[in-house]
């Protein structure tokens, strides 16, 4: 598992559009004291597409997602979004570059009313606070959260409040949206609207690299997966051949469940 | 530079060092087991002078006696205010622990404005004009007598910490209160004692300076700050930190008295206290606060 | 709402004539500390930075506009603004050293607290600033040099004051400026993740705080006169300052104008009774049990919880 081969399977391109990278990620590694969080990671993302960062817990995702938004310095490597080097940028030099984030445990402005909460997000674009107001009020209602728009944020629920996350994010008018595990603590109607939440924004033309632990979500997302599995990536391609990938079963279960690959 | 001046410097401040360690010790373990940070501290130490004058002037009772008295009546303090005040804001934000905590300053430091008057008082010990004469140093008896009983009650207090059932279980919920939980501790009397061994600790080390320096309640605050200093320094949560860190900031201040002039020695701390703050805010051997 | 205020501010400008001496300073008083309440409320309200050692940029005000006057002769109407420039400037420094530092909370206070006394400590052992007796400013009531013989123009001073720097705060509520900050003190990161530069508007927060400070340190100098590290440096004063808005309402508008209008008759009459009966300073026994009842049941503060109240009166509730 460890240094091993991965194996890439590239799906065939789109028809009618030339492919554009919007994230290129080469080489990232992270090391806190003795642990190595992330080992050597690349990835790319084309415009458009939704990537899938998948594996157990601690395989380093959220500090993927930490260093990708400028939260975190990589020890070596780099990202560049739309061509562009990200590495040393504050996060919200990050954002402003057009690249958000959402959060793994959700952190509304607890005081804060919706409408205030997705204003934050919208004044990054529109200095002026009402026409930013409007923005929001439009996210808003993009996201369905309409009849919580004066509420305080402290005091939605679990699906409301990744809701407001996701509404913030929008707000700032990214073209990659990173998403870290959105659907965690959601049943399965509450998933079900975030996932056509999700395939609305992609189709609005937001590219969107997502962690997720739910796999049925991931799969019925994702264009692409990547997995990780102690810091490194160990399989990428389309969904069907990832799921089948015995390193990956390997990964989350443990060797005795590996069988032979289905053909 | 005369060196005479230097060696006595060096050891006033050493000695002196032991009631910091004592006060800082009390200090962090309240910050390490409950995330509290007890900006009455100085007050309460004040208090404790205060305590010790009382025993001595109106019972005669010697202050290095009398310190007993002073632990047990802070401690005692330190649980009732636990209980009442502290506990209710354990989980609020720092920025409303340390208004509270603001707030019981002021209450303490001006109460005892009102009970005893602004204005510097003293307490005369049995060992209080004994000297040593060690070469052409001399020792005050009384701020060794200070020194050795502040060391064995540290030592008492790392004793109890390491080797007792309710010591042990306040490492456990300094650690991980959660998980402290978890296997069962009470975890609110644990830190009802964590306040108030906290409190004992700044009630004896102020019984034990009270012959030695004057005092008076505006005293309260400056005492806070040298403390927060300290333990800053040492490495909040850390009792070895808070010890050592003592020591070092009193050396600091005593040289600092030497070298430039007596009226500036909170100058040498309240430095010291930005320099770590800015480079190295875990302090020596500490984790640091979230 | 916007009446209301209309009609308080009329009210208030008219009272002069109506009001004895007694009455006018304690207005005057009431006035100047929501002011500096105010100018705190930006940073220690509004962007959630809790600094217990504001009195630090009055202080720097103050002593500036009176070395200024006495020994440069120049104007306090100008000094005023040397005085708060240089306050800004140490306002700036201290912001710099917390924010780039990344320092929170409890460090946050301490560190502008040892800023604070630092410069008491400096102030009381340099001679060239009067040491420990501090500076005099021989009265002349002369309006040039910011005295004046009438109580009430202290008052129209003091009122402008604090109209001002409720404008000022008003209009950063009213902007990106405060819609930023306000994201700041409720989560920092979430702000950065949403474009927010933090450090940038912490800083500008801190600019704008102190240097009103200052400003209002030039009126503490020309309206009492004296001035003495131990008092416009200490902690006391910090209090003071810290206490109104906290108490009224930290990152309101009128939170720091209502703390004023409660504390400051409260702190005379405290400060009455227990000089009466021979203990003078002990008045911060009350403001100490304040600062504990407000954190325990209304950590808000009066205000919001006054609106919220009002609110549903209104509403028939």
């Amino acid at each position: 598992m460890r240094g091993g081969l991965t194996w890439t399977i590239r799906d065939p391109p789109r028809a009618g559009c030339a492919p554009v990278t919007l994230l290129e990620v080469t080489g990232l590694s992270k090391r806190f004291g003795g642990l190595q969080a992330v080992s050597g990671l690349s990835l790319s993302l084309e415009t458009g597409d939704v990537l899938g960062l998948i594996g157990p817990n601690g395989a380093g995702k959220t500090t993927a997602f930490n260093l990708i938004s400028g939260f975190l310095g990589p020890d070596a490597g780099d990202v560049r979004f739309d061509g562009r080097s990200m590495l040393g940028l504050k996060p919200h030099a990050v954002c402003r570059a057009g690249l958000a984030r959402t959060f793994q445990i959700v952190r509304p402005f607890p005081h804060l009313s919706v409408l205030d909460n997705v204003k934050v997000g919208a004044l990054g674009r529109t200095p002026v606070v009402a026409a930013a107001a409007d923005k929001a009020r439009a996210v808003i209602t993009q996201v369905g959260l309409d009849a919580k728009m004066h509420a305080a944020a402290g005091g939605l629920t679990l699906a409301e409040r990744k809701r407001l996350e996701l509404a913030r994010a929008l707000a700032t008018e990214p073209r990659l949206l990173l998403l870290d595990e959105v659907m965690a603590g959601l049943n399965p109607t509450e998933t079900g609207a975030i996932v056509e939440l999700i395939k609305r924004i992609n189709r609005s033309g937001i590219s969107i690299l997502l962690i997720e632990h739910n796999m049925r979500a991931v799969m019925s997302l994702s264009h692409r997966i990547v997995v990780l599995s102690f810091g490194e990536k160990i399989a990428e391609g389309p969904p069907a051949a990832v799921a089948n990938h015995p390193k990956v079963i390997e990964a989350y279960l443990g060797d005795e469940y590996v069988h032979a690959p289905q053909a | 530079m005369d060196l005479t001046l230097v060696g006595q410097g060096l050891l006033n401040g050493l000695l002196f060092g032991g009631v910091y360690s004592l006060t800082a010790v009390g200090l962090t373990l309240i910050f390490g087991v409950m995330r509290v940070v007890n900006f009455a501290h100085g007050d309460m130490m004040v208090w404790g002078m205060y305590l010790a004058w009382l025993l001595a002037t109106r019972l005669g009772v010697d202050p290095y006696l009398g310190f007993v008295v002073c632990a047990a009546a802070l401690f005692a303090f330190g649980l009732v205010t636990q209980r009442f005040l502290v506990n209710r804001i354990v989980d609020a934000p720092h920025e409303m622990q340390i208004l509270l905590m603001l707030g019981v300053a002021l209450i303490l430091e001006n109460a005892a404005l009102v009970a005893f008057g602004p204005d510097p008082v003293r307490v005369r010990s049995a060992l209080t004009a004994s000297t040593i004469w060690l070469g052409p140093i001399f020792v005050d008896v009384a701020r060794l007598v200070t020194f050795g009983v502040a060391i064995a009650l540290t030592l008492a207090l790392y004793l109890f910490l390491t080797r007792t059932d309710l010591g042990r279980s306040m490492r456990a919920a300094a650690d991980n209160t959660y998980g402290a939980l978890v296997i069962g501790t009470d975890v609110r009397r644990v830190y009802a004692v964590a306040f108030g061994i906290g409190a004992a600790c700044v009630g004896a080390a102020g019984a034990l300076v009270s012959p030695i320096l004057p005092f008076q309640p505006s005293g309260g605050l400056a005492a806070s700050v040298t403390s927060f200093n300290i333990v800053i320094i040492g490495g909040m949560g850390s009792l070895v930190g808070a010890f050592v860190g003592g020591l070092l900031v009193s050396l600091a201040e005593s040289l600092g008295a030497v070298f430039l002039a007596p009226s500036l020695k909170e100058l040498v701390s309240f430095s010291l206290l930005v320099i770590i703050l800015l480079f190295r805010p875990a302090g020596l051997f500490g984790k640091g606060v979230s | 709402m916007k009446l209301l205020g209309a009609g308080a501010i009329a009210v208030l400008l008219v009272l002069p004539a109506f009001l004895g001496s007694y009455a006018i300073t304690l207005f005057i008083f009431i006035f100047f500390y929501a002011f500096l309440g105010q100018a705190w409320n930006i940073v220690g309200g509004y962007a959630g930075q809790l600094s217990a050692g504001h009195a630090a940029f009055v202080g720097v005000g103050a002593y500036t506009a009176a070395m200024l006057s006495l020994h440069a002769g120049l104007t306090p109407w100008v000094g005023m603004f040397v005085g708060g420039a240089l306050s800004a400037c140490l306002g700036v420094v201290i912001g710099y050293l917390g924010f780039r530092f990344g320092l929170r909370g409890f460090y946050f206070v301490l560190l502008t607290v040892a800023f604070a006394e630092i410069c008491r400590i400096v102030a009381l052992n340099t001679e060239a600033v009067g040491g420990a007796l501090g500076l005099y400013i021989t009265f002349t009531g002369n309006p040039r040099q910011f005295q004046f013989q009438d109580n009430r123009v202290y008052y129209y001073v003091a009122l402008a004051l604090m109209l001002s720097a409720t404008g000022i705060v008003a209009w950063i509520e009213r902007h990106r400026f405060g819609v930023y900050l306000s994201a700041i003190r409720e989560d920092e990161a979430a702000s950065e993740a949403l474009g927010v530069d933090t450090f940038k508007y912490k800083m500008l927060a801190m600019a704008i705080s102190s240097f009103l400070s200052g400003i209002g340190g030039t009126f503490y100098a020309f309206y009492l006169f004296s001035l003495q590290p131990n008092a416009v440096f200490g902690i006391p004063l910090s209090v003071e300052i810290i206490i109104r808005p906290i108490v009224g309402g930290a990152g309101t508008l009128l939170g720091p104008i209502l703390g004023s209008f409660i504390l400051s008759p409260l702190g005379e009459l405290s400060r009455a009774y227990f000089q009466a009966a021979g203990w003078s300073g002990a008045h911060l026994i009350v403001y100490g049990a304040l600062l504990v009842g407000v954190v325990l049941f209304l950590p808000e503060g009066a205000y919001p919880f006054l609106a919220r109240w009002l609110r549903r009166g209104r509403s028939g509730g």
